[in-house]
């Protein structure tokens, strides 16, 4: 039987990704690049140089009007209200139930207007639940996905090209941070935020004008050894950063807690919150599991799925795997049962018939030199 | 182009015959729709193995994907050289990432695979 299926979208870059060869693959409805060179090339361009991504399959949601900040601290787990203009934090929209529906960065634009930027996957069932859970308030939900482009620029020389094609004082421009202004001759918001591990930038623009703003990043970058990356490269660029991925650290039979991210849920602020009552409970009973990182001290790559043992006990199960480009070892994430999350414990994943051994390590698994 | 003295199955290998020995390796397609291979796990010496079933894994950062025998025969010779330097199979599929060497079980099983013109008209329908 034929199963009817939406065509993916495509992003504002499509043209360039052919033009540069890039092997296309469909993500969150979108047709994206995985990857242009080779993951391996791409993800030490990122570590040593710099990269560009195309992230305009993100989702970015404007919140608008007097009440946008109390509208935000009721729709989310973190408290909007503390963000100074300007500054970002990360967050959580989670479910009653208290298991999360998305991660999301958080924009402080001015006094009464934020970005919400969602997963691309999501980002319709983050527009519909913010629509529900803004009503009452005095604020306008403008979802502005398909009418934004992103690009990033990441790596240790991204302020380095960027400076030039900017009016935006860069060195100003905190982590976390954003500030207007123009990036080659377009209106642009320039935020220092990303999901690699390195410095960089992300550059939310009309999607009329990604083109425009792609182009000129690599004009300035030519010298500085700039390069395209997929989404390969991203994921494991994530992954040794610690960062987690929806859909596989993240989900709606996860809390924030279980996932170490039990900073961004304020229950210490005030009024109700959608999933609060759930998500006190969760934190007053401790968590069922505990997102914990590994490293296979075996061969092997662990990957989404593989069962984890701790002797001949099944423990829990790894949610993202890779070889470490940059450690040059397997590494991966895993949810594990609390009592064998403490970094040291060794551990056993289900490779194949085999069982490897495996050391719980600290998250992230690398950082950048400072 | 591939090479033309070899034969290829739809798994996207190829078989080197000489006498009754056989030398595998996947194609340059199969390679480059793998990405950069990181890891080989390849059967040990002596081991029968029977024509298209797994009997070996090839994992690349973003996936895993089997090696199957091409044909039916002992396993008299593996490239350990791939365990050290897996990334030979995308530098060169054909030469240095050869994989494993069968002594053959049954001559006529190589000669039901495909040639290069066969082999070359499936990749370029994918």
């Amino acid at each position: 039987m034929a199963q009817s299926h939406d065509a993916p979208l495509a992003t504002p870059l499509a043209d360039r990704h052919a033009a540069r060869g890039a092997r296309m693959v469909e993500f969150g409805g979108w047709l994206m690049p995985l990857q242009y060179t080779g993951i391996l090339e791409e993800h030490r361009a990122v570590r040593t140089r710099a990269g560009v991504f195309d992230l305009s399959h993100m989702g970015e949601l404007f919140v608008e009007g007097p009440d946008a900040a109390a509208a935000l601290a009721h729709a989310l787990t973190s408290d909007p209200a503390g963000l100074a203009v300007g500054r970002a934090h990360y967050s959580m929209i989670c479910f009653p139930e208290g298991g999360i529906l998305d991660d999301l960065i958080i924009y402080r634009l001015g006094d009464e207007r934020f970005m919400v930027v969602a997963n691309a996957s999501n980002a319709g069932a983050v527009s519909d639940a913010l629509t529900e859970r803004l009503e009452g308030y005095r604020v306008i939900l403008d979802d502005r996905s398909l009418a934004t482009g992103l690009v990033a620029l990441q790596g240790p020389r991204s302020a380095g090209v960027l400076a030039p094609l900017t009016d935006i004082a860069l060195d100003e421009l905190r982590y976390y941070a954003i500030a207007d202004g123009n990036v080659a001759g377009v209106p642009a918001l320039v935020a220092r935020t990303g999901y690699t591990g390195e410095d960089g930038f992300e550059v939310f623009v009309d999607v009329a004008a990604a083109g425009t703003v792609w182009d000129a990043i690599f004009d300035a970058g030519a010298g500085a050894g700039v390069v395209p990356v997929g989404l390969g490269a991203r994921d494991t660029l994530r992954l040794e950063a610690g960062m987690p991925l929806y859909g596989n650290e993240l989900g709606r039979d996860t809390t924030p807690f279980e996932a170490g991210l039990g900073r961004v849920v304020k229950l210490d602020k005030p009024g109700d919150f959608v999933g609060r009552a759930a998500l006190e409970k969760a934190h007053a009973e401790g968590p069922r599991k505990k997102l914990v990182g590994l490293v296979v001290r075996g061969r092997g790559i662990a990957r989404h799925g593989y069962e984890v043992f701790a002797g001949d006990r099944r423990t829990g199960t790894v949610t993202s795997g890779t070889l470490s480009p940059t450690l040059g070892e397997p590494i991966a994430m895993a949810y594990v049962t609390p009592s064998d999350a403490e970094p040291g414990t060794i551990v056993s994943v289900g490779i194949r018939d085999q069982r490897v051994p495996a050391q719980v390590v600290p998250l992230p698994f690398y950082r950048r030199p400072v | 182009m591939v090479p033309q003295d070899l034969r290829y199955t739809k798994d996207h290998e190829w078989v080197r015959i000489e006498g009754d020995m056989a030398t595998v390796g996947i194609t340059d397609y199969a390679a480059e729709q793998l990405g950069d291979i990181v890891f080989v796990e390849l059967p040990e010496l002596g081991r029968s193995v029977t024509q298209f079933t797994a009997v070996g894994v090839i994992e690349s950062v973003k996936a895993v994907s089997d090696l199957f025998a091409p044909v039916s025969g002992e396993v008299v010779e593996s490239n350990a050289e791939l365990s050290d330097a897996p990334e030979m199979l995308n530098s060169d599929p054909y030469g240095k990432g050869w994989m494993l060497r069968l002594k053959l079980a049954d001559l006529s099983q190589a000669d039901a695979l495909m040639d290069a013109t066969a082999y070359e008209a499936l990749t370029a329908e994918a």
